[in-house]
């Protein structure tokens, strides 16, 4: 039991099913981005653990976070102002109610 | 019983080193908070109970011996996107709390596809025999080694995320603005 990586690989995907589960199963859109936010840390959370645990541990798995939590912050800011714009003109922050493109 | 007995030896060799607690502590917190985050009516409860989940991350990070990212966890997740989030409830709001979902057949299918993609990931990651070097040698200044591979190995991604930040940002604002008409 002196590899500890498995464990922070099976936490991560926990988070990313857990994560998973809320994006598909919640109505509010809010909760659904939040829920996206935490698929993308349970991969941040392997990206670090192999960086140090790996079989070539180096810092570049630590800068290639920092990249995701970058792409992360840009994608839940557009996803938020998307959120307002429909909110303004449909009134709803339901995503069962955003299927405009189906009629 | 000799299954049980390795079981036994195995678990406490597993708890003797202190690390090892620290991460089962932590692991703890950061699921019980995302399955509250998933089980919670009021939505503010939700973003509350992620924002834990994300500062739980952040002391894991500390763990892994990455302390810059850890800090900008808890600055970027713990801090911005909370807020972020809760401005985008206060801005969308009408009804504070999560209907019950009228859609029962699909959440148990959903559960049972993410419950198997869970056994896939795990099938595979227990198959797995990983090939482990030396764990990283986290040196003296881990932010001014973050800083010199970036500014010397990824200077061109670094500016071109920059670039993509500051576009997403102006679309964002672009977005949420008025249109005064």
């Amino acid at each position: 039991m002196d590899n500890i990586l498995p464990s922070y690989l099976i936490l991560g995907a926990i988070l990313f099913c857990i994560g998973l589960y809320g994006a598909l199963s919640k109505k509010n859109a809010v909760i659904v981005l939040l829920s996206i936010e935490l698929m993308l840390n349970a991969s941040n959370l392997n990206f670090v653990a192999f960086a140090k645990y790996g079989p070539n541990p180096a810092l570049s798995g630590q800068i290639f976070s920092l990249f995701t939590i970058t792409i992360a912050a840009a994608e839940a800011a557009v996803g938020v102002a998307i959120l307002l714009a429909l909110f303004r003109n449909k009134g709803t922050s339901d995503v069962v109610e955003m299927d405009h493109l189906k009629h | 019983m000799g299954g049980l007995s390795v079981m036994w030896d195995n678990l406490t060799a597993f708890f003797s080193h202190g690390p090892n607690i620290v991460f089962t502590v932590l692991a703890v917190v950061i699921i019980s908070a995302a399955v509250l985050m998933i089980n919670f009516d009021k939505i503010v409860h939700m973003v509350l109970a992620m924002a834990l989940a994300f500062i739980g991350l952040g002391g894991l990070y500390i763990l892994l011996a990455a302390e810059f990212v850890a800090i900008v966890q808890i600055l970027i997740y713990g801090g911005a996107m909370t807020i972020l989030m809760i401005f985008g409830i206060m801005m969308t709001r009408h009804k504070n709390q999560e209907e019950e979902a009228k859609r029962p057949v699909h959440n148990v299918l959903l559960l049972i596809g993410v419950v198997a993609l869970f056994g896939i990931l795990f099938y595979a990651i227990q198959g797995t025999a990983f090939v482990t070097g030396a764990p990283l040698d986290p040196g003296s200044d881990n932010t001014a080694a973050i800083g010199e591979l970036i500014f010397n190995n990824h200077v061109i991604p670094f500016e071109l995320v920059s670039v993509l930040l500051t576009v997403a940002f102006i679309g964002a604002i672009v977005m949420a603005k008025r249109e005064e008409e």
